[in-house]
């Protein structure tokens, strides 16, 4: 018989603030009954359930897919529906909004300044206009040039690298980790031409030179993206820019559509996953 | 191209000169006992002897203006960078630069001066 394990009492130092009536914000201590497997997200429910209903956080999918619930547990920017109570402490852990951001109300971070910062640097595929529009065809783009950006098309946006970035911590035009990743996405992929206009992007003051390399965004990202070495990317596409040494860069072709059945030479469909 | 990457690419240039050249610093004056490079009198790399001789030498004297050159610039160049980070108003951006450029202008003359003097006065046989 399977040996039943007794709930664990934790204590949860929540950050709490309500800009309407605090002048700053507060810790408020609960006593959280823990069991295993739970995560800090759900102590966050039990919270609300039993104790009290007025703490307010932002969450949506709880398994790590949204980034609605980034917060800064036990110090460090994550997800609290990926984190587990118990492999943090046995007996007391620390949840806070995100830092670098404006407090909404207790553990939600008000992150229009990040999504701002993420639309100016033009986060889509720039392309002659008539040729986008174009719905015959598609653009042809080989396993190794999708490897190019793929990992940086896993992020989420849940502002975690933004709250851990130094640099952000104290110059607030930086644009940051997240949109500067996401102008790399965007400038490594094949079918974009729009290196042009984004490097003035990238090059201008708050760009990346603001970055020094703490490679905390790196560290703290939940889905394991790397904004750190893609903002190096970055400079070093820059800086071949300016002494005339980067490579030619040509955006792929398009194809005929699928309707019409051309395919490169030597394509193969690939195997069936699932039998017939 | 706009002025952040022309800048940093010299930034990082230079710290790639400095490296080179204080590992030659190291070796001439901190390992001198061991590789005994540039102190043809022997004995102390920074005895008058050896220093005279080096200071003889216009490619010596080419690189102490060069070290200090990359070496101004990169430190100006980082110091700037921290003091934009205090999130100044654009004016102040301004007046920093200008207050770098100054110095560091400055200092250099201070110093290529001082190394052509040292050059000048070693060829006279340290008489200055």
């Amino acid at each position: 018989m399977a040996e039943s394990k007794a709930p664990k009492q934790i204590a949860f130092h929540v950050t709490r603030y309500n800009p309407e009536t605090d002048v700053r914000p507060r810790i408020q201590t609960y006593a959280v009954q823990v069991n295993d497997g739970m995560t800090v997200l759900d102590g966050l429910h039990w919270i609300k359930d039993n104790l009290d209903p007025t703490l307010v956080w932002r969450y949506s999918c709880r398994m790590g897919i949204c980034g609605s619930c980034g917060m800064l547990i036990n110090g460090s920017p994550t997800l609290a529906c990926n984190t587990q109570i118990l492999h943090l402490s046995q007996s007391a852990i620390t949840v806070a909004p995100l830092p670098n951001f404006e407090i909404i109300r207790d553990l939600v971070p008000d992150l229009l300044s990040m999504f701002e910062k993420h639309a100016l640097v033009k986060p889509h595929i720039m392309r002659d206009e008539a040729e986008l529009n174009n719905p015959k065809g598609e653009f042809y783009q080989s396993p190794r040039d999708l490897e190019a950006y793929l990992q940086f098309t896993y992020c989420i946006k849940c502002g975690c690298c933004m709250a851990a970035c130094p640099t952000l911590a104290t110059d607030v035009r930086y644009l940051g980790p997240m949109p500067l990743t996401a102008l790399e996405r965007y400038d490594e992929d094949s079918r974009d031409d729009g290196f042009f206009v984004r490097k003035q992007i990238a090059a201008a003051d708050g760009g990346v030179f603001g970055c020094h390399y703490a490679g905390e965004c790196s560290r703290v990202c939940p889905k394991g993206v790397d904004p750190g070495k893609a903002i190096q990317l970055l400079k070093r596409k820059l800086v071949l820019d300016y002494l005339h040494l980067a490579t030619s860069r040509k955006s792929c072709k398009k194809l005929d559509g699928p309707g019409e059945g051309k395919l490169l030479p030597n394509m193969t469909a690939p195997p069936r996953t699932v039998p017939e | 191209m706009s002025n952040p990457t022309k800048y940093w690419t010299w930034h990082m240039a230079a710290g790639v000169v400095l490296l080179l050249l204080l590992g030659l610093h190291m070796l001439i004056m901190h390992l001198g006992g061991t590789v005994h490079l540039f102190a043809p009198h022997g004995g102390d790399a920074v005895s008058i002897a050896n220093s005279q001789w080096r200071d003889s030498k216009i490619c010596f004297t080419l690189t102490y203006v060069l070290l200090l050159g990359v070496g101004l610039y990169h430190g100006l160049y980082g110091l700037r960078t921290i003091l934009f980070e205090l999130t100044l108003k654009p004016w102040l951006q301004k007046a920093v630069t200008a207050v770098l450029v100054i110095v560091g202008v400055g200092l250099f003359s201070l110093g290529s001066w001082a190394a052509w003097a040292a050059h000048a006065v070693a060829l006279a046989g340290g008489k200055g």
